[in-house]
């Protein structure tokens, strides 16, 4: 299998229908490393929402909810149903991300960009449990995107002290139990959620080298971090614990509390060798196979370390490896993947996904990845999606995926020809003989093509 | 490093070895766990159980809510001259209650406390733990875990029933999740198709193989379909849409009537922060009208059913400025089926007095909801007490046998 062709499927949402075939993919790692280096013009072209609107948009909805408590019995009514809306509306924020997300994957050209933020996203999970912070779990992914081909120093530090991130693992609860606040207002004292993740999930790893003790100084040295639905990021050192904490045997901060001592302990955690070995490992496991090869894992945190950090030499070992680019295909590919690469090989693109409108992208895309096990930024916990195949293969789940196979047919009102072709230009070297024999005795053309996009062959990559 | 989360993990799978682990047994479906039946409910967004099982009985409720309709003046049904059932409920459940196979735990609640959040008082709720461990580091389910002790279980043995698979039965012991809403929209040519492209991938196979088996002409609810296989996609099974059936329960009772021995689906809709009279007409006639799906679908076999209606969380104990009810603590859990031992309220009831309130306005949770759940496993599946309160529920002391079974 050639490097185009593989690369397509590991790193991108296969390939796009061609004049005759599918369109060539990516000539080779270079030029998608160039891809990648260079401009991010589907972000431009699609620009999301930005932190600065998504805090406007919690306001407005905080204030919408105050209206109803407030308002006389005369304006109840009218306060009531501007809630409502208001509420239709923040739901409308997360359809229109799924929608814009979904027209730069089908669009990428090769993809990489795009399946590399949502690896990034889910590496930084955040979720809205109120509806006044939807807005905020929109941009949170929007601030991480131009840091994904940076360095995992600035990733790691937007990430966490995002309003989103703070609300999300309780930051937002968390004061000194010492602190001049605390006493002056017992009561709310130490929160270790995002200490923990930060070190758990975000950074070492769970089988890292840190103790209960580092989770609770780190959290210590966090206190003071504050944000809101409608509030940016702010250090508030009257929140922060008092003294210097040590966290993996340095001590950091003193008083007075300093926002620069929680960036030099997040810089520490990123550069940590055990923050390189879990990075290349999650990497490895996202995008090659469940259990990579240790030669790949070592290649990949040994570029990191070598680099301080940046992430682009670790894509090239990704890109580059002779294990990262061995033709099996043990994953299964996530729900919003699977949409958008058989989107892709329906012929669209991304203006034409945009142009859909709610229905269309309720229908297409929202509620049958909820059936598939992915309700769109709405994860079980901090740990983000699973990995493990058999975790979006249960009888419910592959219902999902036959049935919308053969709804988006029917919704965009296509009618593809020649089955046959579509199942070549779809799957290339990987239509097996099985899938290629059953195509064309399927009773109808509808039914035929669903089989290609319910295949293995096309569900696995 | 060692965490709370992996200790859990490590003390479970060292009782499953001695349990025979489903996922090391090959399929029995001979050694069926027994014949008694468990269906649990969740009530997501928050019922309020003053509203449901009105205390009319204390004075103070009318003082807390003004604005409500309260007692058998304004249509509730009285219970047992303290407590009353919501009027919606009054038409289809007095008569369950009257049989004896309705009841209530009032002043209950999960060990979830203080930040009143829907999500993680859900996950509580479902992983079936305490405040000790941090809820998103749990991810499997207290019906799991049950299902991890039980001789003979099969992946048959417990339905997750709706569109998203229930927490409370993720884990490690194999289950079944459908909805019935769920169809395969192929002629019977494309189903014969599907199963020859997924002959050699197990994952794929597996799962194929029950997705058809589920949506066969003959195990859908209008299933009479004894023409030819159409060429056309077969019709979604409009026919669940009966009214006054529910069809989550409907599909449960057909699961619990064969092989099946638990079943978990959700109801949601009881958020009622605004004009709870009319906020409550949905959520409460959609549990009113699954009770009594399960009874009349189950058949002969409610009468070895129990069901739990557990929610996350109470409700204020006073109205607020909207006619409505803010995220509370204490509430109450609804138990029906013909194992239960009904017509009772259960619960001590802790009064509603200012001083008797949770931080000054819920419900006082004199009991944690875990342990009604660990007398029913206990009751029904003979689940030993140290599993109960070690592995399925960590941490739970049962304290006394409430005594509700039949």
């Amino acid at each position: 299998m050639e490097f185009s062709q593989l690369a397509q499927v590991r790193f991108g949402f296969g390939p796009a229908p061609g004049k005759p075939g599918p369109a060539p993919g990516p000539a080779d790692a270079e030029t998608m490393l160039a891809t990648l280096a260079g401009p991010d013009d589907l972000a431009a072209r699609w620009p999301g929402m930005t932190t600065e609107q998504a805090l406007a948009e919690g306001r407005a909805f905080q204030e919408a909810r105050k209206a109803t408590r407030n308002a006389s019995p005369a304006e109840a009514e009218a306060a009531e149903a501007a809630l409502t809306a208001k509420k239709q509306h923040m739901a409308g924020l997360l359809r229109d991300n799924l929608q814009l997300s979904l027209a730069r994957a089908v669009e990428a050209p090769d993809g990489f960009r795009e399946r590399l933020w949502a690896f990034w996203r889910d590496h930084f999970t955040v979720l809205a449990k109120r509806r006044q912070d939807v807005g905020l779990s929109c941009a949170h992914g929007e601030a991480l995107r131009p840091h994904i081909t940076g360095n995992f120093k600035t990733l790691l530090r937007v990430a966490e002290t995002h309003p989103m991130m703070l609300i999300y693992l309780d930051q937002t609860f968390s004061i000194g139990p010492n602190s001049r606040r605390a006493q002056k207002r017992p009561g709310r004292g130490l929160n270790e959620n995002l200490a923990r993740e930060v070190m758990e999930l975000h950074t070492l790893g769970v089988g890292g080298r840190y103790s209960q003790a580092d989770v609770r100084q780190l959290a210590e040295l966090f206190t003071g971090m504050q944000a809101d639905s409608g509030e940016d990021f702010t250090f508030a050192p009257n929140l922060a614990e008092p003294g210097a904490e040590t966290v993996l045997g340095k001590s950091y901060g003193g008083d007075p509390a300093r926002l620069e001592d929680i960036h030099a302990v997040l810089d520490a955690l990123a550069l940590h060798p055990d923050t390189a070995r879990h990075l290349a490992w999650k990497l490895a496991v996202h995008f090659v196979a469940p259990d990579p090869d240790p030669a790949l894992v070592n290649a990949m945190a040994e570029a990191y370390a070598a680099a301080g950090g940046e992430l682009m030499p670790v894509y090239r070992v990704l890109l580059t490896h002779p294990a990262a680019l061995r033709p099996q295909f043990a994953k299964v590919r996530q729900p919003f993947d699977h949409v958008a690469t058989g989107l892709r090989a329906l012929g669209l693109d991304g203006a034409a996904v945009m142009a859909w409108d709610e229905r269309m992208i309720r229908a297409l895309a929202l509620a049958p990845m909820r059936a598939m096990g992915q309700s769109w930024l709405v994860t079980d916990g901090p740990d983000g999606w699973p990995e493990a195949e058999a975790e979006w293969i249960s009888a419910q789940q592959l219902a999902a995926r036959i049935n919308w196979a053969m709804r988006v047919q029917t919704l965009l009102g296509l009618r593809l020809a020649d089955p046959t072709a579509f199942a070549e230009a779809a799957l290339g070297p990987r239509l097996s003989p099985a899938l290629a024999q059953a195509v064309p005795r399927a009773e109808t053309r509808a039914e035929a093509v669903a089989l290609v996009l319910a295949s293995v062959e096309f569900t696995r990559r | 490093m060692l965490t709370r989360r992996f200790l859990l993990k490590g003390a479970l799978l060292a009782g499953c070895s001695a349990a025979a682990h489903p996922l090391m047994n090959a399929v029995t479906f001979a050694a069926v766990p027994g014949d008694r039946r468990l269906v649990v409910i969740i009530l997501r967004g928050g019922m309020d159980g003053l509203d449901i099982v009105q205390p009319h009985g204390d004075p103070m409720l009318a003082q807390l809510r003004p604005g409500f309709a309260i007692g058998p003046a304004a249509g509730a049904a009285d219970l047992d001259g303290f407590f009353g059932l919501h009027p919606l409920l009054v038409p289809k459940l007095m008569p369950m209650w009257a049989a004896g196979e309705l009841g209530f735990a009032q002043a209950v609640s999960t060990p979830y406390r203080d930040k009143r959040s829907h999500f993680d008082g859900q996950d509580m709720l479902e992983a079936g733990t305490g405040m000790d461990v941090p809820v998103s580091r749990i991810r499997d389910g207290w019906l799991n875990r049950l299902l991890q002790t039980l001789p003979g279980a099969t992946a048959e043995t417990a339905y997750s029933v709706g569109e998203e698979e229930l927490r409370i039965l993720s884990g490690a012991a194999p289950t079944m999740s459908w909805t019935p809403e769920a169809w395969l929209g192929l002629s019977s040519q494309g189903r014969r198709l599907l199963e020859s492209i997924y002959h050699d991938d197990p994952l794929f196979r597996d799962a194929a193989e029950d997705a058809l088996r589920m949506t066969a002409p003959e195990a859908q609810m209008d299933g009479d379909d004894s023409a030819p296989a159409p060429r056309r996609r077969p019709a979604k099974p409009e026919g669940v849409k009966v009214p006054g059936r529910d069809p989550l329960a409907a599909f449960a009772a057909e699961r619990l009537r064969g092989a099946a021995r638990i079943a978990a689906f959700s109801l949601t809709g009881w958020d009622t922060h605004r004009s709870q009279a009319n906020a409550l007409r949905r959520p409460a006639e959609q549990l009113a009208a699954a009770l009594t799906t399960l009874k009349t679908e189950l058949g002969p076999v409610w009468g070895e059913t129990l069901v739990l209606a557990m929610t996350e969380f109470g409700r204020t104990a006073r109205q607020n400025g909207s006619a409505g009810t803010d995220h509370g603590t204490g509430g109450a859990m609804v138990m029906a089926g013909g194992a239960l031992k009904g017509g009772k309220v259960y619960g001590r009831w802790p009064g509603l007095a200012e001083a008797d309130l949770y931080a000054g306005r819920d419900l006082m949770p004199t009991a944690d909801s875990r342990a009604y759940a660990a007398w029913a496993l206990a009751g029904l599946f003979g689940t030993p007490r140290d599993a109960l309160e070690r592995a399925i529920f960590p941490g739970l002391e049962m304290g006394a046998d409430p005594r509700f079974l039949a």
